[in-house]
């Protein structure tokens, strides 16, 4: 089982996002996010989807997409460079003065903004990979459990342009 | 630019499709399609019983013609009784287009009367699903549908077409070519892997051909014909393989699977080549799939990537049109010195061929009766014993066809299958092959066939069970005929396993059924009696003609590969014996 990066090039249509999703739950493969928005060409909505699959069943799902008729491409980003990001909002709440300076630390060290507060709730944006807000909600549940609300935003991706970098 | 009506246009797109024969129901949002087809010459328009009937009668009429078989129902009931035939299709890649009739779009969402999200439903059983929302994409979207169908590897698409898109006014013109760029159907063969392909055959000592419904799709029977007599190679089929090449040929071994021949198992199990094209090797010709074929290097032509290595690892994986592969590989085969292992599958065959070898009034004796009497013909079977038996005895060559829902395996296909298949082909014999239990899941078309004047000799083998399940149960489940018996009545003993004289009469009567719609009907309860009532019907050109055969209630198809066994280790005789 590996972690695979695929991003997918479909017609900008009503019921493409459906088509997508719905072959991947008829057909039992696991999905562990998918984000999609429209592309400089309007016509053509771009998808990055994250998967844990062993080579086989990754192949098959290359393969199930490419032949869909919405599919324009498939692109393999599993062992290609690329820069990817998700986006990620977490609110604490009730924080208690010693809770919020030590969410000011933590944004400092995770690089996160802390974007809204009212006294006692906090509203933090983190935009990193998917490993580091994993590493990051692994921190504050533990620190403020039962307290905090999670809106993930699933990864965007794309190529590197220059470097070798992840 | 002329303006026409949408429902205008889609009659016009028909033609210049070359769209000869519409099935057709209608209903409320239809209407005006309809309406635009009336009195129309050009399109012959039928009207079946049933929307199920309907679609089984098309994809009849597409695998029998070649030709994309074309639907139009309506919205709701309509379009959801199309969804196990657009299924059955689809999983045998047969070319089809579905037209379903939709609520006006400002009414979609409002749970409207007969209002399904009929794309929504088929989007995961079809090629293509599509909802035209504006009526100057209805000309674009209906040349694509049938690009999409009929080209690659054939299926079905559906387009659902709104009330107002019917309604509204725009341009005639209908396009004579299509770009989608989401759709690149495969058009060549990769001669490097094709070669490489070649030299390992050539340096087989025991090579097989597995044949799949591929080859007939693609119209290569005649190549792949020729492809078997230059190497010598042995050919082994699936059941929708069947008749790549004639049953007749001497290179012709018999089905592979979990009801296949014990020399064609046998050969696969022991083959050192296993040169497949245009199967995706699904479970029930694999049988235990981590003993099949393994001492074999596996070559795998396939027009569809999705389906080489899927179930099986493949050597050499090639993505090719079988006909496109087969002309490909003409060029540069040559013939193989394999006589021994020709030799030791001919042992086989002679040693343990398929053979019912009970007297009396058998199914082999029925099938084999239509081979002799029935040299032009289109031969449809149901689904269970009389589809397996049929594939068993059938003999098949250039003028006669088998239709056979085979990947899905849909009770109820036989019958309309064969009344689109007449209709396609109004010159051949066309025959229906099918069980008691599945002839009565589309018995509606009957009318069908009376109305049209259609002359389909439609065989009935009784058992008074559903018989398939009814033999697994006997031979996995301990004889616990649960829901199985077609003569059970309310009186029955409870857990009743033993049929005898004293079960209950069968309903319906076939032969006053029949009698009632206006076709003949002849009970057979004698071996003797089988050529007469063939011939019979073969005379009666006005009605469909019933032969209702009263078999012997358990009889059983063998031999048969256990389920979870491997191909090696079949079952080859009943319990009770040969008698």
């Amino acid at each position: 089982m590996k972690k695979r990066w695929i991003c997918l090039f479909v017609e900008n249509e009503i019921g493409v996002l459906a088509r997508i999703s719905g072959l991947f739950s008829g057909k039992s493969y696991n999905l562990d996010s998918l984000t999609v928005g429209v592309t400089e060409d309007s016509t053509i909505s771009r998808m990055t989807i994250s998967l844990t699959s062993d080579d086989r069943t990754f192949e098959q799902i290359k393969k199930q997409l490419g032949r869909s008729v919405e599919v324009i491409k498939v692109v393999d980003y599993t062992d290609t460079p690329i820069h990817m990001k998700e986006i990620l909002f977490v609110k604490v709440n009730h924080c208690t003065d010693a809770d919020i300076t030590e969410l000011f630390r933590i944004s400092k060290v995770f690089g996160v903004a802390i974007i809204d507060y009212d006294g006692t709730t906090v509203l933090l944006e983190c935009t990193q990979t998917e490993n580091r807000n994993d590493d990051l909600i692994a921190l504050l549940k533990r620190k403020f459990a039962n307290r905090i609300e999670i809106v993930r935003g699933g990864s965007v991706a794309v190529e590197a342009v220059s470097i070798s970098e992840r | 630019m002329k303006q026409i009506t949408g429902a205008d246009l889609f009659v016009k797109a028909l033609k210049e499709e070359e769209v000869d024969t519409l099935f057709a129901y209608p209903g409320g949002q239809a209407i005006d399609l309809f309406n635009a087809l009336y009195g129309e010459r050009e399109i012959d328009v039928i009207l079946p019983r049933h929307e199920q009937g309907l679609i089984h009668a098309a994809d009849g009429y597409a695998r029998s013609t070649g030709n994309v078989g074309v639907c139009l129902v309506t919205s709701g009931p309509g379009a959801t009784n199309l969804v196990t035939g657009i299924a059955t299709a689809n999983y045998d890649s047969v070319p089809l287009v579905c037209f379903t009739g939709q609520v006006p779009t400002h009414l979609i969402g409002n749970d409207t009367f007969q209002e399904v999200d009929f794309v929504g439903i088929t989007r995961s059983i079809c090629k293509y699903a599509v909802m035209v929302r504006k009526r100057e994409d209805l000309a674009e979207t209906i040349k694509k549908a049938f690009y999409i169908a009929k080209t690659g590897k054939p299926g079905v698409v559906v387009v659902d077409l709104p009330k107002d898109v019917q309604r509204a006014y725009g341009s005639d013109f209908y396009p004579q070519e299509i770009m989608v760029r989401g759709y690149k159907p495969n058009t060549s063969v990769h001669m490097g892997q094709l070669n490489k392909a070649l030299d390992i055959l050539n340096h087989a000592v025991k090579p097989v051909f597995l044949i799949g419904g591929g080859v007939n799709i693609a119209h290569a029977n005649t190549e792949m014909t020729q492809l078997a007599e230059l190497t010598g190679v042995p050919v082994i089929t699936t059941i929708m393989g069947k008749g790549a090449i004639p049953t007749t040929s001497s290179l012709y071994v018999g089905n592979i699977g979990i009801h296949g021949s014990y020399a064609a198992n046998s050969a696969i199990s022991n083959c050192d080549v296993l040169f497949s094209i245009g199967t995706r090797f699904n479970d029930r010709i694999t049988g235990k799939i981590e003993e099949f074929a393994v001492n074999a290097k596996i070559i795998h032509i396939d027009v569809d990537a999705a389906s080489i290595s899927r179930n099986i690892d493949v050597d050499i994986p090639i993505v090719a049109d079988a006909k496109k592969a087969i002309c490909a590989l003409l060029e540069k085969a040559k013939p193989l010195h394999i006589s021994e292992w020709t030799d030791e599958i001919n042992r086989w065959k002679k040693e343990y061929p398929i053979d019912m070898g009970k007297v009396g009034l058998t199914p082999q004796m029925i099938i084999q009766s239509i081979n002799e009497l029935f040299k032009d013909a289109v031969i449809a079977t149901d689904v269970g014993q009389n589809q397996l038996w049929t594939t068993q005895f059938l003999d098949i060559d250039e003028n006669k066809q088998m239709l056979t829902s085979g990947g899905l395996g849909t009770m109820g296909y036989g019958f309309p299958a064969a009344i689109g298949a007449k209709f396609g082909n109004p010159h051949k014999d066309v025959i229906v092959i099918s069980g008691d239990g599945g002839m009565q899941m589309n018995i509606q078309e009957m009318a069908t066939a009376v109305v049209y004047e259609l002359p389909i000799i439609i065989c009935i083998l009784n058992n008074g069970y559903l018989g398939n399940v009814r033999q697994w149960q006997e031979m996995f489940y301990d004889r616990r005929y649960s829901s199985t018996c077609m003569r059970y009545r309310r009186s029955c003993e409870i857990g009743c396993n033993k049929p005898d004289h004293c079960c209950p009469e069968y309903t319906p009567d076939f032969i006053a059924l029949a009698e009632s719609y206006g076709a003949k009907g002849i009970r057979v309860t004698k071996a003797e009696d089988i050529k007469s009532a063939l011939n019979s019907a073969k005379q009666n050109t006005k009605t469909p003609t019933v032969i209702e055969f009263i078999i012997d209630r358990e009889i059983n198809v063998m031999p048969i590969v256990p389920p979870g066994n491997s191909l090696n280790d079949m079952i080859l005789e009943s319990e009770e014996g040969r008698e």
